[in-house]
Protein backbone atom coordinates (compact mmCIF):
# COMPACT_ATOMS: atom_id res chain seq x y z
CA UNK A 1 0.00 0.00 0.00
CA UNK A 2 2.81 2.37 0.88
CA UNK A 3 4.55 1.52 -2.35
CA UNK A 4 1.33 2.15 -4.25
CA UNK A 5 0.89 5.52 -2.62
CA UNK A 6 4.36 6.52 -3.71
CA UNK A 7 3.59 5.47 -7.26
CA UNK A 8 0.30 7.37 -7.25
CA UNK A 9 1.97 10.53 -6.02
CA UNK A 10 4.67 10.21 -8.65
CA UNK A 11 2.01 9.73 -11.31
CA UNK A 12 0.14 12.81 -10.14
CA UNK A 13 3.27 14.91 -10.01
CA UNK A 14 4.71 13.78 -13.33
CA UNK A 15 1.41 14.26 -15.18
CA UNK A 16 0.90 17.71 -13.69
CA UNK A 17 4.37 18.60 -14.94
CA UNK A 18 3.91 17.11 -18.38
CA UNK A 19 0.54 18.78 -18.79
CA UNK A 20 2.02 22.13 -17.74
CA UNK A 21 4.76 21.91 -20.37
CA UNK A 22 2.88 20.62 -23.39
CA UNK A 23 3.80 23.68 -25.41
CA UNK A 24 3.59 23.26 -29.14
CA UNK A 25 0.78 20.74 -29.48
CA UNK A 26 -0.08 17.41 -27.94
CA UNK A 27 2.64 15.48 -29.71
CA UNK A 28 5.27 16.72 -27.24
CA UNK A 29 3.70 14.38 -24.70
CA UNK A 30 5.13 11.35 -26.53
CA UNK A 31 8.80 12.28 -25.90
CA UNK A 32 7.86 13.38 -22.37
CA UNK A 33 6.27 10.02 -21.53
CA UNK A 34 9.28 8.34 -23.09
CA UNK A 35 11.68 10.26 -20.88
CA UNK A 36 9.85 9.84 -17.57
CA UNK A 37 8.07 6.48 -17.90
CA UNK A 38 10.48 4.60 -20.15
CA UNK A 39 13.96 5.98 -19.53
CA UNK A 40 13.87 7.27 -15.96
CA UNK A 41 11.56 4.80 -14.26
CA UNK A 42 11.50 1.80 -16.58
CA UNK A 43 7.79 1.44 -15.91
CA UNK A 44 6.98 0.71 -19.55
CA UNK A 45 9.15 -0.47 -22.42
CA UNK A 46 9.87 1.47 -25.59
CA UNK A 47 7.89 -1.09 -27.55
CA UNK A 48 4.87 -0.66 -25.27
CA UNK A 49 5.14 3.10 -25.65
CA UNK A 50 4.95 2.70 -29.41
CA UNK A 51 1.88 0.50 -29.07
CA UNK A 52 0.25 3.05 -26.80
CA UNK A 53 1.11 5.92 -29.13
CA UNK A 54 -0.37 3.98 -32.05
CA UNK A 55 -3.57 3.28 -30.15
CA UNK A 56 -3.82 6.83 -28.80
CA UNK A 57 -3.53 8.07 -32.36
CA UNK A 58 -6.09 5.65 -33.73
CA UNK A 59 -8.63 6.76 -31.12
CA UNK A 60 -10.61 9.98 -31.33
CA UNK A 61 -9.90 12.98 -29.15
CA UNK A 62 -6.63 14.28 -27.84
CA UNK A 63 -3.62 12.06 -28.55
CA UNK A 64 -1.78 13.51 -25.57
CA UNK A 65 -4.59 12.71 -23.13
CA UNK A 66 -5.24 9.26 -24.61
CA UNK A 67 -1.56 8.37 -24.37
CA UNK A 68 -1.18 9.69 -20.82
CA UNK A 69 -4.22 7.70 -19.70
CA UNK A 70 -2.90 4.48 -21.28
CA UNK A 71 0.45 5.01 -19.56
CA UNK A 72 -1.35 5.67 -16.26
CA UNK A 73 -3.45 2.54 -16.68
CA UNK A 74 -0.43 0.41 -17.54
CA UNK A 75 1.48 1.61 -14.49
CA UNK A 76 -1.27 1.74 -11.84
CA UNK A 77 -4.54 0.32 -13.19
CA UNK A 78 -7.83 2.10 -12.59
CA UNK A 79 -6.43 4.45 -9.90
CA UNK A 80 -3.76 5.32 -12.49
CA UNK A 81 -6.46 6.26 -15.00
CA UNK A 82 -8.23 8.51 -12.50
CA UNK A 83 -5.05 10.20 -11.26
CA UNK A 84 -3.85 10.83 -14.82
CA UNK A 85 -7.22 12.18 -15.89
CA UNK A 86 -7.32 14.68 -13.03
CA UNK A 87 -3.72 15.78 -13.37
CA UNK A 88 -4.05 16.24 -17.14
CA UNK A 89 -6.94 18.63 -16.72
CA UNK A 90 -5.86 20.75 -13.75
CA UNK A 91 -3.09 22.82 -15.42
CA UNK A 92 -5.03 23.84 -18.55
CA UNK A 93 -8.18 24.63 -16.59
CA UNK A 94 -6.28 26.89 -14.20
CA UNK A 95 -4.09 28.51 -16.85
CA UNK A 96 -6.85 29.10 -19.37
CA UNK A 97 -9.27 30.11 -16.67
CA UNK A 98 -6.93 32.95 -15.82
CA UNK A 99 -6.00 33.78 -19.37
CA UNK A 100 -9.49 33.81 -20.82
CA UNK A 101 -10.11 37.06 -18.95
CA UNK A 102 -7.14 38.88 -20.40
CA UNK A 103 -6.47 36.96 -23.57
CA UNK A 104 -6.03 39.92 -25.88
CA UNK A 105 -3.26 41.39 -23.73
CA UNK A 106 -1.76 37.94 -23.40
CA UNK A 107 -1.62 37.11 -27.10
CA UNK A 108 -0.04 40.48 -27.92
CA UNK A 109 2.68 40.25 -25.30
CA UNK A 110 6.07 40.27 -27.05
CA UNK A 111 7.87 38.51 -24.20
CA UNK A 112 5.47 35.59 -24.17
CA UNK A 113 5.72 35.33 -27.94
CA UNK A 114 9.52 35.38 -27.81
CA UNK A 115 9.69 32.62 -25.18
CA UNK A 116 7.21 30.56 -27.18
CA UNK A 117 9.28 30.88 -30.34
CA UNK A 118 12.27 29.49 -28.45
CA UNK A 119 10.23 26.59 -27.10
CA UNK A 120 8.74 25.88 -30.51
CA UNK A 121 12.25 25.17 -31.82
CA UNK A 122 12.86 22.89 -28.83
CA UNK A 123 9.69 20.89 -29.54
CA UNK A 124 11.06 20.11 -32.99
CA UNK A 125 14.27 18.80 -31.45
CA UNK A 126 12.28 16.65 -29.00
CA UNK A 127 10.19 15.14 -31.78
CA UNK A 128 13.18 14.47 -34.05
CA UNK A 129 14.91 12.76 -31.13
CA UNK A 130 11.83 10.60 -30.53
CA UNK A 131 11.45 9.74 -34.22
CA UNK A 132 15.09 8.60 -34.45
CA UNK A 133 14.68 6.24 -31.47
CA UNK A 134 11.33 4.88 -32.57
CA UNK A 135 12.43 4.29 -36.13
CA UNK A 136 15.44 2.41 -34.82
CA UNK A 137 13.13 0.08 -32.95
CA UNK A 138 11.03 -0.46 -36.08
CA UNK A 139 14.18 -1.42 -38.00
CA UNK A 140 14.84 -4.06 -35.36
CA UNK A 141 11.59 -5.81 -36.30
CA UNK A 142 13.30 -6.77 -39.53
CA UNK A 143 10.26 -6.42 -41.73
CA UNK A 144 10.52 -4.62 -45.05
CA UNK A 145 6.85 -3.67 -44.96
CA UNK A 146 7.07 -2.01 -41.54
CA UNK A 147 10.22 -0.16 -42.54
CA UNK A 148 8.50 1.53 -45.47
CA UNK A 149 5.14 2.11 -43.73
CA UNK A 150 6.49 4.89 -41.51
CA UNK A 151 8.02 7.05 -44.29
CA UNK A 152 5.07 6.28 -46.55
CA UNK A 153 2.56 7.44 -43.93
CA UNK A 154 4.68 10.52 -43.39
CA UNK A 155 4.61 11.44 -47.07
CA UNK A 156 0.88 10.68 -47.37
CA UNK A 157 0.04 12.90 -44.43
CA UNK A 158 2.61 15.69 -44.79
CA UNK A 159 2.64 16.18 -48.56
CA UNK A 160 -0.67 14.82 -49.78
CA UNK A 161 -2.79 15.81 -46.78
CA UNK A 162 -4.40 12.38 -46.72
CA UNK A 163 -6.77 11.95 -43.80
CA UNK A 164 -5.27 10.34 -40.69
CA UNK A 165 -7.98 7.68 -40.49
CA UNK A 166 -7.40 6.71 -44.11
CA UNK A 167 -3.64 6.42 -43.51
CA UNK A 168 -4.11 4.20 -40.46
CA UNK A 169 -6.80 2.00 -41.99
CA UNK A 170 -4.94 1.46 -45.27
CA UNK A 171 -1.71 0.50 -43.55
CA UNK A 172 -3.64 -2.02 -41.44
CA UNK A 173 -5.28 -3.46 -44.55
CA UNK A 174 -2.00 -3.67 -46.46
CA UNK A 175 -0.25 -5.53 -43.67
CA UNK A 176 -3.28 -7.75 -43.04
CA UNK A 177 -3.43 -8.91 -46.65
CA UNK A 178 0.34 -9.23 -46.95
CA UNK A 179 0.25 -11.62 -44.02
CA UNK A 180 -2.83 -13.37 -45.39
CA UNK A 181 -1.22 -14.17 -48.75
CA UNK A 182 2.11 -15.14 -47.21
CA UNK A 183 0.33 -17.56 -44.87
CA UNK A 184 -1.65 -18.95 -47.80
CA UNK A 185 1.56 -19.58 -49.70
CA UNK A 186 2.91 -21.28 -46.62
CA UNK A 187 5.76 -18.84 -46.15
CA UNK A 188 7.02 -18.65 -42.60
CA UNK A 189 5.82 -15.42 -41.06
CA UNK A 190 9.27 -14.61 -39.76
CA UNK A 191 10.49 -14.06 -43.31
CA UNK A 192 7.83 -11.47 -43.95
CA UNK B 1 -26.90 24.41 -20.34
CA UNK B 2 -24.11 22.54 -18.58
CA UNK B 3 -25.47 19.26 -19.88
CA UNK B 4 -25.68 20.59 -23.40
CA UNK B 5 -22.10 21.84 -23.13
CA UNK B 6 -20.99 18.38 -22.09
CA UNK B 7 -22.95 16.70 -24.86
CA UNK B 8 -21.59 18.94 -27.59
CA UNK B 9 -17.99 18.56 -26.51
CA UNK B 10 -18.49 14.84 -26.08
CA UNK B 11 -19.66 14.71 -29.68
CA UNK B 12 -16.68 16.79 -30.84
CA UNK B 13 -14.16 14.68 -28.94
CA UNK B 14 -15.62 11.35 -29.98
CA UNK B 15 -15.69 12.01 -33.70
CA UNK B 16 -12.26 13.36 -34.33
CA UNK B 17 -9.30 11.13 -35.03
CA UNK B 18 -5.92 12.74 -35.50
CA UNK B 19 -5.56 15.13 -32.60
CA UNK B 20 -5.72 18.88 -32.22
CA UNK B 21 -5.81 20.19 -35.74
CA UNK B 22 -8.46 17.68 -36.75
CA UNK B 23 -10.68 18.82 -33.91
CA UNK B 24 -10.57 22.58 -34.43
CA UNK B 25 -12.92 22.61 -37.48
CA UNK B 26 -15.41 20.48 -35.52
CA UNK B 27 -15.35 22.91 -32.60
CA UNK B 28 -15.81 25.79 -35.01
CA UNK B 29 -18.80 24.12 -36.66
CA UNK B 30 -20.55 23.30 -33.38
CA UNK B 31 -19.66 26.20 -31.15
CA UNK B 32 -19.51 29.08 -33.63
CA UNK B 33 -21.83 28.15 -36.49
CA UNK B 34 -24.50 26.09 -34.77
CA UNK B 35 -24.70 27.22 -31.15
CA UNK B 36 -23.43 30.78 -31.66
CA UNK B 37 -21.78 30.56 -28.27
CA UNK B 38 -18.75 32.49 -29.42
CA UNK B 39 -17.89 34.64 -32.43
CA UNK B 40 -15.57 33.78 -35.30
CA UNK B 41 -13.09 36.34 -33.99
CA UNK B 42 -13.01 34.79 -30.51
CA UNK B 43 -12.56 31.39 -32.09
CA UNK B 44 -9.46 32.58 -33.97
CA UNK B 45 -8.17 33.97 -30.68
CA UNK B 46 -8.81 30.62 -29.02
CA UNK B 47 -6.59 28.86 -31.54
CA UNK B 48 -3.80 31.37 -30.91
CA UNK B 49 -4.18 31.12 -27.13
CA UNK B 50 -4.37 27.32 -27.20
CA UNK B 51 -1.12 27.19 -29.10
CA UNK B 52 0.54 29.61 -26.72
CA UNK B 53 -0.48 27.84 -23.55
CA UNK B 54 0.58 24.40 -22.38
CA UNK B 55 -1.75 21.46 -22.72
CA UNK B 56 -3.12 19.78 -25.81
CA UNK B 57 -5.06 21.94 -28.25
CA UNK B 58 -8.29 20.02 -27.65
CA UNK B 59 -8.15 20.39 -23.89
CA UNK B 60 -7.22 24.06 -24.08
CA UNK B 61 -9.87 25.05 -26.57
CA UNK B 62 -12.66 23.22 -24.76
CA UNK B 63 -11.53 24.72 -21.45
CA UNK B 64 -11.56 28.16 -23.02
CA UNK B 65 -15.00 27.81 -24.59
CA UNK B 66 -16.46 26.30 -21.40
CA UNK B 67 -14.94 29.13 -19.38
CA UNK B 68 -16.44 31.77 -21.66
CA UNK B 69 -19.87 30.19 -21.50
CA UNK B 70 -20.31 29.22 -17.88
CA UNK B 71 -17.17 29.81 -15.84
CA UNK B 72 -14.95 27.23 -14.15
CA UNK B 73 -17.67 24.56 -13.99
CA UNK B 74 -18.23 25.00 -17.71
CA UNK B 75 -14.50 24.69 -18.31
CA UNK B 76 -14.28 21.41 -16.41
CA UNK B 77 -17.43 19.97 -17.98
CA UNK B 78 -16.42 20.88 -21.55
CA UNK B 79 -12.91 19.53 -21.11
CA UNK B 80 -14.10 16.31 -19.53
CA UNK B 81 -16.66 15.91 -22.30
CA UNK B 82 -14.11 16.38 -25.05
CA UNK B 83 -11.65 13.80 -23.75
CA UNK B 84 -13.79 11.06 -22.21
CA UNK B 85 -14.86 9.42 -25.51
CA UNK B 86 -11.28 9.09 -26.74
CA UNK B 87 -10.13 7.75 -23.40
CA UNK B 88 -12.76 5.00 -23.35
CA UNK B 89 -12.05 4.00 -26.94
CA UNK B 90 -8.27 3.89 -26.41
CA UNK B 91 -8.67 1.76 -23.29
CA UNK B 92 -10.99 -0.66 -25.11
CA UNK B 93 -8.61 -0.82 -28.10
CA UNK B 94 -5.62 -1.34 -25.84
CA UNK B 95 -7.33 -4.18 -23.97
CA UNK B 96 -8.34 -5.74 -27.27
CA UNK B 97 -4.80 -5.71 -28.63
CA UNK B 98 -3.38 -6.96 -25.33
CA UNK B 99 -5.84 -9.87 -25.29
CA UNK B 100 -5.40 -11.03 -28.87
CA UNK B 101 -1.73 -10.26 -29.33
CA UNK B 102 -0.98 -13.95 -29.75
CA UNK B 103 -2.99 -13.92 -32.96
CA UNK B 104 -0.62 -13.22 -35.81
CA UNK B 105 -3.12 -11.03 -37.58
CA UNK B 106 -3.79 -8.83 -34.58
CA UNK B 107 -0.06 -8.62 -33.89
CA UNK B 108 0.62 -7.66 -37.49
CA UNK B 109 -2.09 -5.01 -37.53
CA UNK B 110 -0.76 -3.52 -34.30
CA UNK B 111 2.75 -3.45 -35.75
CA UNK B 112 1.57 -1.65 -38.85
CA UNK B 113 -0.39 0.81 -36.68
CA UNK B 114 2.83 1.49 -34.79
CA UNK B 115 4.75 2.13 -37.98
CA UNK B 116 2.22 4.41 -39.57
CA UNK B 117 1.53 6.23 -36.33
CA UNK B 118 5.24 7.04 -36.25
CA UNK B 119 4.83 8.40 -39.78
CA UNK B 120 2.00 10.61 -38.52
CA UNK B 121 4.13 11.85 -35.63
CA UNK B 122 6.81 12.71 -38.22
CA UNK B 123 4.21 14.58 -40.22
CA UNK B 124 3.04 16.60 -37.20
CA UNK B 125 6.69 17.36 -36.40
CA UNK B 126 7.24 18.47 -39.99
CA UNK B 127 4.33 20.92 -39.79
CA UNK B 128 5.74 22.32 -36.55
CA UNK B 129 9.20 22.56 -38.13
CA UNK B 130 7.86 24.60 -41.04
CA UNK B 131 6.00 26.84 -38.64
CA UNK B 132 9.07 27.46 -36.50
CA UNK B 133 11.63 27.78 -39.28
CA UNK B 134 9.58 29.56 -41.96
CA UNK B 135 6.64 30.97 -40.01
CA UNK B 136 4.36 29.06 -42.34
CA UNK B 137 2.91 25.60 -41.90
CA UNK B 138 2.21 25.02 -45.60
CA UNK B 139 5.25 23.79 -47.52
CA UNK B 140 3.71 24.92 -50.83
CA UNK B 141 3.70 28.52 -49.66
CA UNK B 142 7.40 28.52 -48.88
CA UNK B 143 9.04 29.96 -51.94
CA UNK B 144 12.53 30.75 -50.86
CA UNK B 145 15.02 29.40 -48.39
CA UNK B 146 15.99 33.00 -47.58
CA UNK B 147 12.96 33.39 -45.34
CA UNK B 148 14.32 30.81 -42.97
CA UNK B 149 14.61 31.78 -39.30
CA UNK B 150 18.28 30.98 -38.69
CA UNK B 151 17.97 31.45 -34.93
CA UNK B 152 15.14 28.91 -34.70
CA UNK B 153 17.17 26.41 -36.73
CA UNK B 154 20.15 26.96 -34.44
CA UNK B 155 18.06 26.49 -31.28
CA UNK B 156 16.55 23.28 -32.68
CA UNK B 157 19.89 21.83 -33.80
CA UNK B 158 21.68 22.66 -30.55
CA UNK B 159 18.74 21.35 -28.49
CA UNK B 160 18.72 18.11 -30.47
CA UNK B 161 22.44 17.71 -29.86
CA UNK B 162 22.06 18.32 -26.12
CA UNK B 163 19.04 16.02 -25.82
CA UNK B 164 20.76 13.13 -27.60
CA UNK B 165 24.15 13.61 -26.01
CA UNK B 166 23.18 14.37 -22.41
CA UNK B 167 19.68 12.84 -22.16
CA UNK B 168 18.48 16.02 -20.48
CA UNK B 169 14.87 16.24 -19.23
CA UNK B 170 12.49 17.64 -21.89
CA UNK B 171 10.92 20.03 -19.37
CA UNK B 172 14.28 21.55 -18.40
CA UNK B 173 15.11 21.84 -22.09
CA UNK B 174 11.81 23.66 -22.71
CA UNK B 175 12.51 26.12 -19.90
CA UNK B 176 16.03 26.81 -21.19
CA UNK B 177 14.88 27.37 -24.77
CA UNK B 178 12.07 29.60 -23.49
CA UNK B 179 14.71 31.82 -21.89
CA UNK B 180 16.86 31.70 -25.00
CA UNK B 181 13.80 32.80 -27.00
CA UNK B 182 13.26 35.68 -24.59
CA UNK B 183 16.86 36.81 -25.03
CA UNK B 184 17.03 36.61 -28.81
CA UNK B 185 13.52 37.45 -29.97
CA UNK B 186 12.21 39.98 -27.45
Amino acid sequence: MKKNLKLYLWLLYVNLFISSFTFGGGYVVVPMIKKYFVEDKNLISEDELMEMAAIAQSSPGSIAVNLSILAGKKVAGVPGIIITLISCIIPPVIILGLISKWYVAFSNNIYINAALKGMQACVIALIIDLVIDMYKSIIKENSRLLKILAPLSFVASAFFNINVILVLVSSCLVSFFTLFFKMKKGVKVNDF
Amino acid sequence: MIFKLFLIFFKIGSFSIGGGYAIMPLIQEQVVNQQHWITEKTFTDIITISQMTPGPLVVNSSTFVGMQISGPIGAIVATFGSIIGGIIISIVLYNFFAKYKSSQYVFQVLNSLKASSLGLIMSAGFTMLLLAFFNNSDFRAISSIENIDVIAVLIAVISLFIIRKFKISPIIMMIITGFVGLLVYA
